[in-house]
Parts: C-alpha cells; structure tokens; sequence
C-alpha cells in the first residue's frame, strides 16, 4: 500500500465524485417526476393508464440497469437519436428509479387513510387539489425512509454508466488505476468517497425526516 | 315584518323557499351485492330542522347519510337537496352526474366525520383555511382569517398553530366542524360525530352542535347520544335492517312508539348506559 498515490490522484477522484453527485441527483429528480406521474396515472387514469404504467413499471423492475442503459445508449442511435454518453446515462437511471419510486408511493398511498380523501371530496375539492394537497403531501411524508434508501441504492448504481464512458467516480478510478498500476489503493478511496457521500445522504434524511415529524 | 315583505315583493308565492324542503327522500334503496342495506327509505328534512338517525349498528344509518350527499352511491330512488337531484342527472334514464356538478352540490353540504378526518400535515387553522383557498377561490390570507374566526367560534382560537396530533380529540372534532361551517353549508351532515370520543369529552362536541341547531343550522345527525337526540332533534327516524321503523318526535318515538324493535334498542341502550 503505497497512499501517497491516494494523494496524488485525489483532485482527480473528487472532480469525478462531483459528476457522480449531478449525474445521480439529476437522475433522482427524473426518477421522482416520473414515479409521481406513473403512480397517479395508474391510480386515477383509468384502466389503459394502469396497464401501460404496469408495463413499464415491470421493465424497468425487472430488466438489470446495465442492460437498460446499454440498450438506451445503442439502439436510440439505430432509430436516428444521437445520445450523448451522459445524456442517455441520465435517462437510464431516470426511468428505472421512476419504477421504483412510482411502487414506493402507491405503497405509501395505501397507508394514507381513505377518509383523508373523503372529507376533501365532502368540501367539495377538486380531485387535482386532492391529489396535491391532500394525497401526495402526506404519501411523501411516510415515504422519506424509502426514497432516501431508493437515492443510496441509485448513487451505487451510478458507477455502472462508466461502461459508456462518462468519467464519474468509478470511470475515472479506472482509469487511473490503469495508469499507474495501483488499483487497490485508488479502489479504495473511491469506495471511501462513495461510502462518505451515502453517509451524507442518510443523515440528510433523518434531518427531513425529524422536520417532518414535527409538523 | 309582514307589511314589509308584501310590499317589497308583492308577486312573490310563499312557495319556492318556504315549501321545498331542504332534504327529501324518496324510496331510496341500496344493495352492496344481494345485501339490501336501504329499503324504500322516505324521510323529509326541512330549513333549520335537526334530524337525528338512530338504531343498531348496521341498519343502514350512515350509510343512508352518506347517500345524500353521495359519498356513497344509492341504486333506487331519488335524494333532493333544496330540490337539486343529488348525484344523477333529471334525464330518463338518469345517468351519474359529472365531478364537476356534483362538487357544486357538496359546496352547501357540509360533512362532519366520526374519525375527524383532519389533514395532519397541516395546522388547525390551516386545516379550516385549505377549503376556502381550493373550492371558494379565496386568497390566503383572507381564507386564515375568516378560518381564525371560525375557530373562535368553537372556541378554539387559541389553538389555531397546533398540529392535530397535539390536539385531543373534542377539540380535533371542533376543528372539523369550523372547516365544515366556514364553508357556510345549507346543510349539515354527522357521522356518529361523537363515538370515537373519550367520555369525557363527548359534552364539548355536543354543546358546539347545540349552539349550531339553535343558530339555525340544518342538521341530520347520525348518533348513538340519545340524551342528544331526545333533546335537540326535532324529528328522531329510527333504522332497522335498512328500514325506517319509527319516525316522528323525539317523543313520539321516544316514549310513545309501539314499534317493538324500537323498545327493545332502547332497553338495550339504558341497560348499558346505568351502573
């Protein structure tokens, strides 16, 4: 173990680290518009709105990540749609944490009494000021736990976009382990960086959580 | 007062406003299945009466609420408020009215619940405040302060930050009943207001009712509180197995009914109710 290449290489893991931070973040906030949309389609939308969001919701489940992105980066290219490495990295990691998040809030939605919704319905609410009001803010609150678990699980899962080459943490530990024939140690700290930015989401989400629990 | 009105609209009936009762019904039926929960109910509510619905659990009380303001679909019959069909447009065969008429229906009735059914992530006041701002269109801070002054009148003004969760449940019922009354309802439905309340703490709820009956308020109220109904009520319908079996009078049902099944629940009921 030789950890002054730790030192030496560390600006170039901690600006990786950073792409690894937006790449997720972004990704997370796909994933959460497209999780609300597909739960309350699939809750209010009708049949054909609960059958395509069930198909989607099981692709994306059940299809490994790494395949998704490959086939996002691939065969968008075959149909005319040049995709950026990043671009179409963003996207996967979008649309599979939007199947996720969509089943977190329809769990969430069930614990949500029904008579929350009645005594809005007996005012006269109209059902998009009960979805926003009444529903949502309240499915968001129980599932907190969930979503901070759900960003954790997608943060780790951003290493896998270094297979199309954008130079976050994992990409650019590669590389420099390659360079200088030290992969333990540059391993290493990438995994403590990956392990302090968790650290910090999870006390992030107990502070949200506390909040809340206050109201 | 006579002079005045005949004057001021001499061509005027005393029909219209007078005559229509606030709530009518007519052969109401309703089945979950083959289980017939309503029969062939009639039951007439007018301005200002108060209604109570009594009878054992299961025959049909608040079910026959709900329908009149059709958080609960009725099969058979028709519901009127203030002559409106409720939940069914006039055509033959009717068909099921659009959200959008039935939430002008609910605006004039207001819905007090057995379980309070206060949002929790949102404080006393604002809990009376949200309807205002979503179905009355008013802006923030005059829905806060009409809301301030609703709470004032259950004599809750001085909670108007609290959380329901910190609040107990008399005094989460109030709040339940100013978010109801701010929205200055025609009508006013109660589910067993009472029955999900410590003992003690059932008079407060009760007494905020009271003063509602004798401002005039509308009411029909489903309830297990026969002293209540006894009392306030100007008309008792006691429900059994989905009928109404006895209505008139507190007295009349009280005292003076034959209606042996309505004996037997009172029985029942002042069994448990002494020590």
């Amino acid at each position: 173990m030789k950890f002054s290449v730790i030192l030496d290489a560390l600006p170039y893991l901690l600006e990786a680290a950073v792409t690894t931070i937006w790449v997720s973040l972004l990704g997370v906030l796909l994933g959460q518009v497209i999780g609300v949309v597909v739960c309350v389609a699939r809750q209010s939308g009708g049949r054909a709105a609960d059958m395509a969001g069930g198909v989607y919701v099981s692709f994306f489940r059940g299809v490994p990540l790494l395949i998704q992105l490959l086939l996002i980066y691939y065969m968008l290219p075959l149909i005319g749609i040049d995709v950026p490495p990043l671009v179409a990295s963003i996207a996967a990691l979008g649309l599979a944490s939007g199947a996720y998040v969509s089943e977190i809030y329809r769990g969430a939605l069930n614990a949500v009494p029904h008579g929350q919704s009645e005594a809005a319905l007996a005012l006269g609410f109209p059902g998009r000021s009960i979805w926003t009001r009444i529903l949502l803010p309240q499915a968001f609150r129980i599932s907190v736990p969930a979503l901070v678990n759900e960003l954790i699980l997608l943060l780790k899962a951003s290493s896998l976009i270094s297979v199309v080459g954008v130079a976050e943490l994992t990409r650019t530990s590669q590389t420099i382990s390659a360079s200088n024939y030290r992969p333990l140690e540059i391993y290493l700290a990438a995994g403590v960086i990956y392990l302090a930015i968790n650290g910090a989401l999870a006390l992030f989400g107990t502070l949200v959580e506390r909040r809340l629990q206050q109201a | 007062m006579t002079a005045v009105s005949q004057t001021a609209a001499p061509t005027r009936s005393p029909t219209a406003d007078d005559v229509v009762p606030m709530v009518s019904i007519r052969g109401v039926g309703k089945s979950f299945g083959t289980n017939e929960v309503l029969r062939d109910i009639d039951l007439t509510v007018n301005k200002s009466e108060v209604v109570c619905l009594i009878g054992p659990s299961g025959s049909g009380k608040s079910t026959l609420l709900r329908c009149i303001n059709f958080l609960e679909v009725y099969d058979r019959g028709e519901i009127r408020i203030e002559g409106t069909l409720v939940g069914y447009t006039e055509d033959t065969p009717r068909r099921r009215l659009s959200n959008r008429d039935l939430r002008s229906l609910r605006r004039n009735v207001g819905m007090v619940f057995q379980q309070f059914n206060l949002w929790p992530h949102m404080t006393a006041l604002e809990n009376v405040a949200e309807a205002l701002v979503q179905v009355r269109g008013m802006d923030k801070a005059s829905a806060a302060a009409h809301a301030g002054r609703m709470l004032d009148r259950v004599g809750l003004a001085a909670k108007a930050d609290a959380y329901p969760a910190r609040l107990s449940g008399g005094q989460q019922q109030r709040v339940a009943i100013a978010r109801v009354i701010a929205m200055e309802p025609h009508l006013m439905l109660f589910d067993e207001p009472t029955s999900a309340l410590d003992p003690e703490l059932v008079g407060e709820v009760l007494q905020v009712m009271r003063d509602l009956a004798a401002d005039g308020m509308t009411m029909v109220v489903v309830t297990h509180e026969m002293g209540f109904a006894a009392n306030v009520a100007d008309k008792v319908a006691f429900l059994d197995r989905g009928r109404i079996a006895a209505f008139g009078t507190p007295r009349e049902v009280f005292h003076e009914s034959a209606e042996p099944r309505v004996q037997q629940f009172l029985q029942t009921y002042h069994e448990r109710n002494s020590f």
